[in-house]
């Protein structure tokens, strides 16, 4: 008996070191705007959100509930997060908690148990589910005619299965891709640039298909090296592929998905240029990124939410892009990139909203 | 194109790129190597390593001291290393699963911390590359052997120094002779209990710098899950280096250095699917394993507890 | 009588263990400011609150049960087998080629099929570390551990190259998927809830498990290179290919298991490039699992059920309280370091009751305990 009682006293104590770091962490100012890192675990007080926009006062009393399903973490500076991010901003938008509830289950990387994760919250009631993450789609398919009351939104795609109540969405990453990398292409001395990926696939093979086009199209003599690494989360290959690229010559790397913070300490200790994609990634390395290809998914999120109130609960699909304000190019403004390159931005930037520029992505 | 693979400068850069790969199999695996040549297998070396790299990353970032950072790093890879050893050692307990448990509890612990004490990604000045004067401007090996950072030189240091212990020093038999045949050591009046405590706490500290050479040496970032199987590669490189800290350096070398080639071969463009390209250290290690006909005896008490018959 | 009510009281003895490390998780969850009354309300009801609650719970205690079951085999042959989830990921690729290979075929053909591809699968994928241990003395924790990496490569390159759901290929963003098989090629539902023909028959498995390991010569043998490997030499049995056959039988085991999901829940093979997006670490908890039921196939039904409830109430709870998942992480482990603790009072409390029965001249009850290694049972 004396001996699970010290397990137990042992096991207690770890868990006190939990709590006493636990405690001051959720009073603590939030580090890094727009993130509110204390907000999941403490729903009672809306101080979490920011001020709220003078709004009229919404017709119904009741708060529109959505519920979110996604495969990482919502602090992964990455894919998760650039969703979560958006559904705040949506929140204050709103007018705070008691307009816009929102619930969330994060690291849902096993298909099954977002499945269950989907259908309870939609056996809830809730007004909107969105399954954030495309290995989601089966699942959906069979869930969605269960609940038609129900609105499901499925990203990234643009398939709705033709179900009345599935919205898809969608990033256009690649144009924010061809727009990075056309300004790395205009900014790189040696001529030779490195792209760190997870895996060949969806988000990302956009994205990097699009950075690849936009960098040939500025001028072809430069080489763009691509590394995919084979997985979402080891920051150390991640690291070490950064590392290879700056031994073989590049001077600005670009990359995508969770695990690319380690390619970008690299970079910050080369001295060589970052440009990223899905959040704004200015804050790991002020020094060097240039420029992030952020989502801005309230975008999408406005227009499934004014659809849902008019009756509609899906059947559309929406794309997030430059033209919608969906993706927006934020750059540094720590770092002056010249006028002239700048210039060629925005003119890229509005070339691919009027159509007058096409991205061409080889094979 | 695979000429490329040839040129100096990538010969180089793969070198360079694979021993500092090296550096936290390096950690993690000598750490093992004392438990499992006392008789005990630990596999909760991953959450031992996110444990520590939370923990040394925390310090680092708030208090700016490096030294202080691995310190920490050290103490809570010895309080898991407490827990496992006890664990272990008084309840007898299935080592291989309650190991899966400890890699279980830090790698939640590790993130649950992360989320309520940091809350988002940042970046840290760890340690920065130290160049070694006139060594480091040697064209080539300078880069490779004598421009690493601190915590790298440390790694390496600690295969000749665990070689010594285990091999030249009375801890290092009586370690030795526990894990071999436990009932005879006994019987000589080594206390079986407390060389496993030491080795295990010993392998929980190491482990606990394995995690903060990568969260403030090598990457400068903490992410949950950052190790992605590090600490399961590294237990694996324990049997492939014959349970020897020479086999062990050899083995975390070998590993780090086709997955450097690997790397290398994706960016110069070499047409082998990504996919392919990542299973080559995996693959080699079995090979090389396999055709090295080992006859090398793993301790004749591993993952059995020890129970004096009274 | 005592002995029975004692016995049966280790049985339960995980479960008081589950417990202790739940009420540590009280503590963490306290911290947390979520109320631990709640949360464990919303795990219990996440696991058996309603029938769809405990259909979910069964689906993610069939793959478990069918990775412990051969675990069961591997461990009595003193094999330890980590490889579960590269076995689960080989054998789901070999059943879901068949599937989307032979579309002509009956469908009660091509899921017969296709189970015995995803055991070949698994049982190739399980049987090379055999293979090295016996016959080139690689330590069988190496190359599981390798193999895992290796199948996952393999897994993302079939996914996205050869295997992808022609629908995506078109696409420019390829999500590594298969395309979804045919109706009449799944494993029927029960309707309206997920649960779904596999559990069955990982059941009925679970008899035949049992039957194989006392019942039969080779489980017999298979036991006793487990316990003895010397003596069964001598005993003229031929050590090294009992050695790959446990290793065989545990990895053809995890192999069903991933063909199982493919047919019976996802209805496609999917991933996100990791090995626990496709397999949810079935492959591991599918060990603690067998450790729960003692590492008796029957007893294992049981604790898969026990674990999965654990598993997919732990989702809940996360969901209904908002904490982290990482505490749900947390707590999984704490669960098994207790329960894998609790251990050595069940084998104090085992060998107490030996040594009373020896006493009164009676014979011991037949016990299936983990091979102490104590005695040689020829």
């Amino acid at each position: 008996m004396k001996k699970t009682v010290r397990l137990f006293m042992l096991f207690a104590l770890l868990a006190l070191v939990v709590g006493a770091c636990g405690t001051p962490a959720t009073e603590a100012p939030a580090p890094a705007e727009p993130t509110q890192p204390a907000a999941p675990a403490a729903t009672e007080e809306p101080a979490m959100t920011e001020e709220p926009a003078m709004t009229e006062e919404p017709a119904t009393m009741e708060p529109f509930r959505v519920a979110v399903v996604m495969p990482s973490a919502i602090n992964d500076l990455a894919f998760s997060q650039s969703m979560y991010d958006a559904l705040l901003r949506v929140q204050a938008d709103m007018g705070g908690e008691s307009n816009f509830e929102i619930v969330y289950s994060e690291n849902m990387f096993v298909v099954d148990d977002a499945a269950a994760a989907i259908r309870d919250y939609a056996s809830q009631g809730y007004d909107l589910v969105i399954a954030h993450g495309s290995q989601y789609g089966s699942s959906l398919q069979e869930i969605a005619p269960d609940f038609p009351e129900t609105s499901f939104a499925w990203g990234t795609t643009v398939d709705t299965f033709g179900e009345p109540n599935i919205f898809a969405y969608e990033a256009a990453a690649d144009q924010g891709g061809y727009v990075n990398g056309v300004v790395a292409a205009s900014l790189t001395q040696s001529d030779v640039i490195g792209v760190v990926g997870p895996i060949e696939t969806g988000d990302a093979k956009l994205y990097v298909d699009g950075f690849k086009a936009g960098v040939a199209a500025t001028n072809p003599d430069v080489q763009v090296n691509v590394n995919y690494i084979g997985s979402f989360s080891d920051v150390a290959l991640a690291s070490e592929a950064a590392n290879t690229h700056v031994s073989a010559g590049a001077d600005i790397l670009t990359g995508t998905a969770q695990m690319v913070v380690g390619a970008i300490g690299v970079a910050e200790e080369n001295n060589v240029l970052w440009f990223g994609t899905q959040s704004n990634q200015t804050s790991l390395a002020p020094s060097i990124v240039v420029a992030s290809q952020v989502y801005h998914w309230e975008v999408v999120l406005n227009e499934i939410i004014d659809s849902i109130h008019n009756g509609t609960l899906g059947g559309t699909s929406f794309t997030i892009d430059l033209e919608n304000g969906g993706e927006v190019i934020e750059y540094n403004p720590d770092y002056t990139i010249p006028a002239e390159v700048q210039t060629l931005a925005d003119d890229t930037v509005q070339g691919i909203i009027d159509g007058s520029i096409t991205i061409e992505m080889a094979e | 194109m695979i000429s490329d693979l040839f040129s100096v400068t990538v010969l180089v850069g793969i070198l360079a790129s694979g021993i500092r790969l090296a550096t936290p199999y390096l950690y993690a695996a000598i750490g093992e190597t004392f438990g499992q040549r006392s008789g005990v297998l630990n596999l909760g070396v991953e959450g031992q390593m996110l444990l520590g790299a939370f923990a040394a990353f925390y310090v680092a970032l708030t208090t700016g001291n490096l030294g202080l950072a691995v310190l920490v790093s050290m103490l809570v890879g010895a309080i898991l290393g407490l827990a496992m050893a006890f664990v272990t050692v008084n309840l007898h307990a299935q080592q291989g699963i309650s190991g899966i448990g400890f890699y279980l509890f830090g790698l939640g612990m590790s993130d649950l911390l992360f989320q309520k004490m940091l809350g988002t990604v940042e970046t840290v000045k760890g340690f920065p590359k130290i160049h070694i004067p006139f060594l480091s401007d040697i064209p080539g090996l300078g880069e490779i052997f004598f421009s690493q950072n601190l915590m790298v030189y440390v790694a390496y240091l600690l295969v000749p120094i665990a070689w010594f212990v285990l091999n030249k020093t009375t801890l290092g038999l009586k370690i030795r002779s526990v894990g071999e045949n436990p009932e005879a050591a006994d019987s000589l009046g080594v206390s079986v209990a407390g060389i496993r405590y030491f080795t295990i706490v010993l392998g929980g500290t190491l482990s606990g710098v394995a995690g903060a050479s990568l969260s403030i040496a090598l990457l400068n970032v903490f992410q949950q899950n950052m190790t992605s199987g590090l600490g399961f590669i590294a237990v694996a490189l324990v049997y492939f280096g014959g349970w020897r800290p020479w086999g062990v350096l050899g083995g975390a070398l070998l590993f780090s250095m086709v997955n450097s080639l690997q790397l290398w071969i994706q960016v110069l463009g070499i047409p082998i699917p990504s996919d392919i390209a990542v299973m080559m250290p995996y693959v080699l290690t079995i090979l090389v394993l396999v055709a090295s006909v080992s006859r090398v005896r793993g301790p004749s008490a591993l993952t059995k507890p020890f129970e004096r018959e009274d | 009588m005592r002995a029975k009510l004692s016995s049966l009281f280790d049985g339960l003895l995980p479960v008081i263990a589950t417990l202790a490390a739940l009420a540590v998780g009280a503590v963490m969850l306290l911290f947390l400011r979520a109320n631990p009354l709640e949360a464990y309300a919303a795990l219990w009801d996440g696991a058996f609150g309603s029938t769809n609650a405990f259909a979910e719970t069964l689906v993610k205690a069939t793959p478990l049960l069918l990775v412990a079951l051969g675990i069961c085999i591997s461990f009595r042959g003193d094999v330890i087998n980590i490889g579960g989830e590269g076995q689960m990921i080989v054998g789901a690729i070999l059943a879901t080629w068949v599937g989307l290979t032979f579309t002509s075929l009956p469908g009660w053909l091509v899921i017969v099929l296709a189970m015995l591809a995803g055991f070949l699968g698994g049982g190739i994928w399980g049987g090379i570390p055999g293979f090295l241990k016996a016959y080139f003395n690689v330590n069988e924790i190496l190359s599981t551990v390798m193999m895992n990496a290796i199948a996952v490569q393999l897994m993302n390159f079939m996914l996205r190259g050869p295997m992808i759901d022609p629908s995506q290929a078109e696409l420019a963003s390829k999500i590594p998927q298969t395309a979804r098989l045919l109706e009449n090629f799944r494993l029927p539902r029960w309707a309206p809830t997920r649960l779904h023909l596999g559990a069955l028959i990982a059941v009925v498995l679970a008899i035949l498990v049992y039957i194989l390991l006392w019942r039969t010569v080779l489980g017999y043998r298979i036991r006793a290179v487990g316990q003895n490997p010397n003596a069964s030499r001598y005993a003229g049995i031929n050590v090294k290919r009992y050695v790959v056959l446990a290793l065989l039988l545990s990895g053809a085991f995890a192999g069903l298991a991933g063909a199982v999901q493919v047919y019976g829940v996802n209805y496609r093979m999917i991933t996100d490039g990791s090995a626990s997006g496709f397999t949810g670490s079935a492959g591991f908890n599918g060990i603690v699992a067998a450790l729960f039921g003692q590492l008796h196939p029957i007893w294992s039904i049981p604790a898969s059920i026990l674990f999965g409830a654990l598993l997919v109430g732990a989702n809940k709870m996360q969901r209904v309280v908002q904490v982290p998942s990482a505490l749900v992480i947390a707590l999984n482990g704490l669960v098994v370091v207790f329960v894998v603790s609790s251990e050595i009072w069940r084998r104090r409390r085992q060998r107490r009751r030996l040594a009373a029965a020896r006493e009164d001249d009676t014979p011991p009850e037949p016990d299936s305990d983990t091979p102490v290694k104590t005695e040689v049972h020829v």
